[in-house]
């Protein structure tokens, strides 16, 4: 076992995904294949390449909601080194309430919650208390410029734009040491997308470290510190 | 290392020829909500009822950490204690809320008579204690001498659960607690069991066939098929993708999960 390397947040070593569809004659549809990448503390690495050449899945593989075929996927957690290839969901789980937030591409819409108790309830379930986890997420919101007539709703009637500010607030929630974003400011407005950067950049400074997926070339270009093109890990012809 | 809260090894029932749990096996911590999912007749009623004691093995081992910290094999406790564990430590919300509450007795004593069976005998305490449970099960206090005869099907439902939850189990078994209920209705009671389950720190094992109820409420699931467990893993994980012929099967059969 190789350990990380000091401020390493993440490693991946030689990744692979196909997917075998049993419903399709056991179709095997290869994704990926000898995934290599790192991400540092302090550092945001994005996943650039056409649409389908699998970023997405290579995020869902970090995050632990799609199975990896092949290879390892190192976590720093504090002096621990956890492989999420390998973990048992209950580490998974204890990963993502502490280390590996995650902001998905859309809201995953639950009845009746509030939009600040959504967020909240991520700020407590990392750790923060009642009080702290209920400031944090009023503090999340209101820099991510969503109206305080909305906090008190369920998000489900709300625009695209503002779902995706509940959804990065959450996803920000926490004080995850790595997190993992796909396409976070796709539905923003340029006043939007300017909060999410600002937020990004702060908590870079900070020292949390950054896989993401951005297809704004203006936020991409101002967020990021490495771009790892996925066309070459990619078992699909470029489109 | 303590040992885990619940622990499932090797459980096989049949009934006549039909094999309705083939060795499972699995292991739940405390605070963690475990999703059995399947098709009708796959068996995942039977394996509720049977880790739940309500229906004997034909083999294996269900092995409880009681609150001493003694784990314990179920087969080995008395009778006594067996019922004292199941109506302190464990809940059972059976989708059926006849099975679960006495139809004709009021809602306060239905919530009351579980605290009765642990020793509680001060009228007034019980009362109170009723009467929050009413209260967080959102049902009207002006409703607490009603018997749940008298109660929509959602509010049998809640009342089921305030009656589980005011002894405190740190285990709830849950058949289909959703179930036969209107769309609207569901949704509010999913969204009320999600944050009983967070706030109390439940461990839950739920009987579910509908994926989108495994996803709101459950970490992990067990797919079983035919009595046996074909894929089992993180909730989200089995969900987005699923590896066994028979779970993508099931995954790409429902619109939206």
């Amino acid at each position: 076992m190789s350990a990380l390397n000091a401020n390493e947040l993440l490693r991946v070593e030689s990744l692979a995904k196909t997917f075998t569809l049993h419903l399709h004659g056991g179709a095997r549809l290869p994704v990926v294949h000898g995934v290599s990448l790192s991400v540092m503390a302090g550092e945001c690495v994005v996943l650039g390449g056409p649409s389908g050449v699998g970023k997405s899945s290579i995020l869902k593989m970090v995050g632990g909601s799609y199975l990896a075929g092949e290879g390892r996927i190192l976590v720093a957690d504090g002096e621990r080194v956890v492989d999420v290839a390998r973990a048992a969901p209950r580490e998974i789980l204890d990963l993502r309430r502490r280390v590996v937030g995650n902001v998905s591409q859309f809201l995953r819409v639950i009845p009746r919650v509030a939009a600040i108790d959504i967020v909240a309830a991520a700020a407590q379930e990392a750790g923060f208390d009642r009080d702290a986890a209920g400031a944090r997420a009023a503090a999340l919101l209101a820099r991510l410029r969503l109206p305080e007539a909305l906090w008190r709703l369920p998000p489900a009637t709300f625009s695209g734009g503002e779902q995706q500010r509940v959804n990065i607030a959450r996803g920000f929630a926490g004080a995850h040491r790595l997190l993992v974003l796909d396409e976070p400011t796709a539905s923003l407005d340029a006043a939007n997308r300017e909060a999410v950067i600002a937020l990004i950049a702060e908590r870079k400074a900070q020292g949390s470290g950054f896989l993401a997926i951005f297809h704004d070339d203006d936020v991409r270009a101002r967020v990021a510190d490495r771009i790892v093109d996925v066309a070459r890990f990619s078992d699909r012809e470029a489109a | 290392m303590t040992a885990p809260l619940l622990s499932v090894q090797g459980l096989n029932k049949r009934f006549g020829a039909i094999e309705a749990c083939r060795d499972i096996s699995f292991e739940l911590e405390e605070g963690e909500a475990l999703a059995i999912v399947g098709e009708s007749g796959s068996g995942k009623t039977t394996l509720l009822n049977l880790v739940a004691g309500a229906a004997p093995a034909d083999s294996g081992e269900v092995v409880y950490r009681l609150r001493d910290g003694a784990a314990r094999a179920l087969s080995s406790l008395s009778e006594a204690e067996r019922r004292a564990l199941m109506r302190t430590d464990w809940g059972f919300v059976h989708q059926d809320s006849s099975l679960g509450l006495r139809m004709n007795v009021s809602a306060g004593g239905n919530i009351g008579e579980r605290l009765m069976a642990v020793g509680d005998r001060h009228y007034g305490r019980i009362r109170a204690a009723a009467l929050d449970w009413l209260k967080r099960v959102e049902i009207a206090a002006s409703r607490v001498d009603d018997p749940p005869a008298t109660y929509s099907g959602g509010m049998r439902q809640r009342l089921q659960i305030a009656r589980n939850l005011v002894t405190g189990p740190r285990l709830v078994f849950m058949d289909e607690p959703t179930g036969g209920l209107d769309v609207s209705v569901q949704a509010r009671l999913l969204d009320l069991l999600r944050g009983l389950i967070a706030d109390m720190g439940l461990a839950v094992i739920l009987v579910t066939h509908d994926l989108a109820v495994a996803r709101l409420l459950s970490h992990r699931i067990l797919v079983m098929k035919q009595g046996e467990v074909i894929e089992s893993g993180l909730t989200d994980r089995v969900l987005d993708d699923p590896q066994a012929p028979y779970t993508q099967l099931l995954v790409s059969s429902v619109l939206a999960a």
